[in-house]
């Protein structure tokens, strides 16, 4: 593994919206003065005209972009996760949320690994706020390839998306030429018997690592990425749990309202399954390097092994 | 304009006001004073001012209206009604089960509706992001929009303000319903907003005072908006909340309560011995 590429999906963000800005005219892109930081500084760039600095004012943005939307152009809205789905909230729900209007919210500096800016900026209750909204297709990608096809998909498809990109550097982890994305569709990247591991974001890679742990040890784990927290791949958890009969869910994320929980509601209703949830413990985060503060929540590829091994 | 114009103009907002009437006497709940309070500029946009057909409600090209204070819904509903985008009739669904008219402004329910508004401050950017939409797709269209003088305590409305100066948005007209009243009293008593013009200038709007009750004043307000280039245009209407209703005007407490049986027969009467004296004139 030692050569593996690295890329932070916020860079691969900024990189699709430009690439996309090439062809589709009526994408337009919004941002809250972190158009450095999120990366449609790049889009910035190639289509000036087409780039709307809202100045720090995330919520009148999130209600523009609504107004844009209901004239017909495809807004993508950035700022921080935390600002994104947190600050503006409401208007997520009631300017685009309900009137289901075609905004995509590409937020950036999603969960712990924002590292050093520390609890304020490190948020792990987006995936909880915008599941709650009716309509709202909710997705965390989990490396440079899925990010810019995620993009794409979020283009073509026709309603409100939320998009949860990273600050951090993520391995790649996808074949480009083999891969396809599909809004709602996870994906086995390796078969196992024992255990289904369901992570999104930077834990696909860490619940791979695991699976390499346990593999060690004879423990044979199925890895699956679930890059679309909403709607969910009932069909595939199902699969997961009629397969392997114990699921660990891994997200950069408050297990509360997020990934585990809606496989957990899945599965209590329709193929009761143990389950444990490796994620944010109900706490908030603090500052330090990446690593360190996700080691530290205990979001690695040992705490997922370890959950593993909990449930047999 | 012309007399004739100004009485078929005053004979439709009586019209306008018994829909309101209608409206949330049928539903037993609802926004009159703020719908009644708004009801000369609700006809005079759609019945003289805003480019738009009823029989294509989703024109491309038509003028927007934006009900940032959406809980008036009564009043747009009863001028989109008379206006043809819908039976005059079904005002009397106000806010029941399976009607298109919810309790606040729902633009995939009703025909006319270009927003859907409600919580208090959004309207206005989303009619910000329209106009500024419209200028970028090379429409020449325009966007209007109402807010409360309530309303604007919300910190979202004045970012909103600084977004249309800042790009330019003379497409866009924010019209401020000063009536004075919200749901605890008195504007100037529960969180002063005041003074409105003086802020709206600071925040770079070419500013317009007029009585929100003058037809007269609202066209020559409106035509030195379209002639306002280079910045946002505002207008700042002195009303009276509740509106010819005589037991409802300047009472805040008719903020968001229905008439009753009795009450309704008495607006209905009064409103009918109104568009008399108008028809008359």
């Amino acid at each position: 593994m030692a050569d593996v590429k690295k890329i932070a999906t916020r860079d691969s963000y900024g990189n699709a919206l430009k690439e996309l800005g090439g062809r589709c005219d009526d994408l337009v892109v919004f941002d809250a003065d972190l158009a450095g930081a999120t990366k449609t500084g790049v889009f910035k760039k190639a289509f000036p005209e087409r780039h709307f600095d809202c100045g720090i004012a995330e919520c009148n943005m999130m209600a523009v972009a609504a107004g844009a939307a209901a004239m017909g152009l495809v807004p993508f809205v950035s700022s921080f996760a935390m600002f994104a789905a947190g600050r503006a909230f409401e208007q997520a729900r009631n300017s685009v949320g309900y009137p289901h209007l075609n905004v995509k919210i590409g937020a950036t500096h999603g969960g712990l690994s924002v590292g050093e800016d520390g609890a304020s900026h490190q948020c792990c209750e987006d995936f909880a706020l915008m599941r709650a909204i009716p309509g709202m297709v909710v997705m965390s990608p989990a490396d440079d390839v899925e990010a810019r096809a995620m993009v794409q998909a979020a283009y073509e498809h026709k309603g409100p998306v939320y998009m949860r990109f990273g600050r951090s550097a993520v391995p790649v982890i996808h074949d480009e030429a083999a891969y396809k994305f599909q809004i709602g569709k996870g994906e086995i990247l390796r078969e196992g018997a024992d255990a289904a591991i369901l992570a999104n974001g930077l834990m696909v890679a860490e619940a791979l690592a695991a699976a390499e742990q346990l593999a060690a040890e004879g423990i044979s784990v199925r890895v699956v990425n679930l890059a679309t927290i909403k709607p969910l791949d009932e069909a595939l958890v199902l699969d997961c749990a009629k397969t392997c009969g114990r699921i660990v869910t891994c997200e950069e994320h408050s297990v509360i309202g997020g990934l585990g929980e809606a496989v957990c509601a899945l599965l209590s209703e329709k193929l009761p399954t143990p389950v444990r949830r490796v994620g944010v413990q109900d706490t908030f985060g603090c500052s330090g390097p990446a690593a360190k503060v996700l080691e530290h929540y205990g979001l690695t590829a040992q705490n997922i092994a370890q959950a593993v091994k909990d449930l047999r | 304009m012309t007399a004739d114009e100004r009485k078929r103009l005053m004979a439709t907002a009586c019209q306008v006001r018994m829909g309101v009437i209608e409206g949330t006497h049928a539903a037993k709940a609802g926004h009159p004073g703020g719908s009644l309070s708004a009801a000369d500029l609700f006809t005079y946009l759609y019945f003289k001012e805003m480019n738009i057909d009823p029989a294509r409600p989703q024109w491309e090209d038509r003028d927007r209206f934006v009900l940032s204070k959406g809980h008036t819904a009564p009043g747009l509903y009863a001028a989109l009604a008379h206006r043809g985008f819908f039976p005059v009739e079904e005002l009397k669904t106000l806010r029941q089960m399976d009607s298109r008219l919810q309790g606040h402004p729902n633009m995939n329910d009703t025909p006319g509706v270009d927003m859907s508004t409600g919580s208090l401050g959004q309207g206005v950017s989303a009619a910000a992001g329209m106009a500024l939409a419209a200028k970028h797709m090379g429409k020449s269209c325009r966007v209007y929009t109402l807010l409360g003088d309530g309303e604007i305590q919300e910190g979202q409305v004045w970012e909103a303000m600084m977004f249309a100066h800042h790009y330019k948005l003379d497409n866009l007209c924010v019209v401020i319903d000063n009536n004075g009243l919200q749901i605890d009293g008195s504007i100037a008593d529960v969180m002063s907003p005041y003074p409105i013009p003086e802020k709206l200038r600071a925040f770079g709007f070419a500013v317009a005072e007029i009585d929100g009750h003058s037809f007269d004043a609202m066209e020559a307000a409106f035509g030195l908006a379209r002639q306002t280039k280079g910045v946002p245009f505002a207008i700042v209407m002195k009303t009276t909340k509740g509106k010819g209703v005589s037991y409802m005007e300047n009472q805040a407490g008719w903020h968001g309560k229905a008439p009753n049986d009795e009450e309704y027969e008495q607006a209905m009467t009064e409103l009918k011995a109104r568009l008399a004296e108008v028809e008359a004139m």
